[in-house]
């Protein structure tokens, strides 16, 4: 059954996926830093949501919906209006390119994101497997 | 939405000659003393003097250069203050002349942090001309730099579309005295730019082009620019073909040879060209396995085969391999001269780093871990991939 995009149940689903995948695990194996994923409305979405991601050593410490960026502090925020995440998701916009059109904005240690482009790809590969509803 | 990004290119016989309308105070040439010695430096200080400009010369950058080089060359540039900093010779020193000219306008950088993600607002006190001595790195319309971290042992791929120079010469006398290794090397470096240009997940319609006539050009002159390095026609199209390369991978990306060519090179020491160029087989017979689309296309564009499918991008794999044979280069880690057990012992880092490497970014078939692990293994032993 699909998950909804964006929501606490999608979030976590993505944690557990990213804990059950040993690409993801052994390209992040050094990766520390979490991520605030923010979805910003756009003529698809009303509002605004914050998905909270937590990374550390190839595994997910934990994930959740909050109510602002500032409510769980994050190494990393990732914003984006909700469609450009869609086609992030769907597989249609390549994360990497993506921030470098910056469709996606980055905000924290741009040196340390580009050492890790194999673990982003992977994120975006877990995403890929959650049956999403974007409705 | 892409990009496509290009310095204004001088190119063909007497190119360099343009160097004599520059304007400007003061130039800053970023090369190695291999140049300085065969006087290639002295022919650009001269025509650069013709145009009223100063020069001062940099000629410490070694081959795969590391991060304290182009510290020291950014040290020199604050001092002498140029308005033209000039990346001339084979890729090392071009991809120097970028950082160094990242880093003298903006020394509160780290190295590291040259990347696209960020605008770094250059061009406040200098510009950048690239001049190839090799064909080639393409790194003279790229704007990609390629550093060595020494402390881990790793390459760096950084850059940003600030660093593609403001002018590219590309002038066939410059090459003309490469040896027949280096041009071996060099020009397998760009037929393997121009494959993964054309076949990686970032291929556009505006790069596809510019690949697949660099390939033709070099299946066709690179064996002659080997055999016989007076020939001035192979030279030039050669020194042509590897400029389009550049342009062509520049702007989409290298791919899955690239990324097990940087970890063997940072590792190994083996030439670049020749590293990524024993790898390309065997990542097209890879990608062939699922993904052979793009390399069948390729086959059936340069008359190799019209099989289709993953029978077409097989025959491109064996097509690069006997012209690897052709040239005198080895098309196997072992034919390389690396002994068996340092190759072992080092390989859980050559995974590692390859499969975090920007390159495999754009990988059509992207390898698991295990499967790189075992790309490594049969390209060591010379076996076509069948997984």
């Amino acid at each position: 059954m699909a998950i909804k995009f964006p929501s606490d149940e999608w979030i976590k689903e993505l944690s557990n996926q990213l804990n059950l995948s040993e690409s993801y695990e052994k390209s992040a194996k050094d990766w520390e830093g979490d991520f605030v994923f923010v979805v910003e409305p756009d003529t698809a979405y009303d509002g605004t949501a914050y998905l909270f991601l937590g990374l550390y050593h190839g595994k997910s410490t934990g994930a959740a919906m909050i109510s602002h960026e500032q409510d769980r502090p994050a190494e990393f925020i990732l914003r984006a209006p909700f469609s450009a995440w869609r086609q992030v998701i769907e597989g249609k916009l390549d994360a990497i390119q993506g921030m470098m059109t910056r469709k996606l904005r980055v905000e924290g240690n741009m040196m340390k994101v580009m050492r890790y482009p194999k673990a982003a790809k992977e994120i975006v590969s877990c995403c890929a497997l959650i049956p999403t509803d974007f409705g | 939405m892409w990009y496509f990004v290009s310095p204004q290119i001088v190119f063909g016989e007497g190119a360099l000659d343009a160097l004599d309308e520059l304007k400007g105070q003061r130039a800053l040439i970023v090369t190695d003393e291999v140049l300085v010695n065969m006087g290639i430096v002295d022919k650009v200080k001269a025509h650069l003097e013709r145009a009223g400009i100063a020069t001062h010369v940099f000629a410490r950058v070694e081959p795969e250069p590391s991060v304290e080089t182009v510290r020291q060359g950014a040290q020199m540039a604050l001092e002498v203050q140029p308005d033209w900093i000039i990346g001339l010779g084979g890729g090392s020193p071009m991809d120097a002349a970028k950082a160094i000219f990242a880093l003298y306008e903006r020394p509160d950088l780290h190295p590291a942090e040259i990347n696209p993600l960020v605008p770094l607002g250059l061009r406040q006190k200098a510009r950048l001309i690239t001049i190839p001595t090799t064909s080639g790195t393409g790194s003279e319309v790229t704007w990609a730099v390629v550093l060595t971290d020494t402390e881990e042992q790793r390459k760096m791929g950084l850059g940003g579309r600030e660093l593609a120079a403001d002018i590219a010469i590309v002038d066939p006398a410059l090459a003309a005295g490469m040896p027949p290794q280096l041009t071996a090397d060099t020009g397998l470096d760009a037929l393997t730019h121009a494959v993964e240009g054309f076949t990686c997940a970032w291929h556009t319609d505006l790069t596809d082009g510019l690949c697949f006539n660099a390939i033709r050009l070099i299946f066709q002159y690179l064996p002659r620019a080997v055999a016989d390095g007076s020939d001035m026609e192979a030279r030039e199209r050669m020194h042509n073909a590897a400029t389009a390369a550049g342009l062509g991978f520049g702007n989409s990306l290298a791919s899955m040879a690239h990324s097990m060519g940087h970890a063997l090179g940072a590792a190994f020491h083996i030439p670049h060209g020749r590293a990524v160029s024993i790898f390309l087989p065997y990542t097209v017979e890879f990608a062939a396995q699922e993904s052979p689309d793009r390399f069948a296309e390729l086959a059936m564009l340069l008359d190799i085969s019209q099989a289709g499918g993953a029978e077409a991008a097989r025959a491109l794999a064996t097509r690069i391999r006997d012209l690897c044979h052709q040239l005198g280069n080895p098309t196997s880690i072992a034919e390389a001269g690396i002994a068996r057990a340092d190759y072992e012992a080092r390989l859980d880092k050559l995974v590692d780093d390859a499969f975090n490497d920007t390159s495999m970014m754009s990988a059509c078939r992207a390898p698991s871990y295990e499967e790189l692990r075992q790309l490594f293994t049969y390209a060591y032993e010379g076996r076509p991939i069948d997984f």
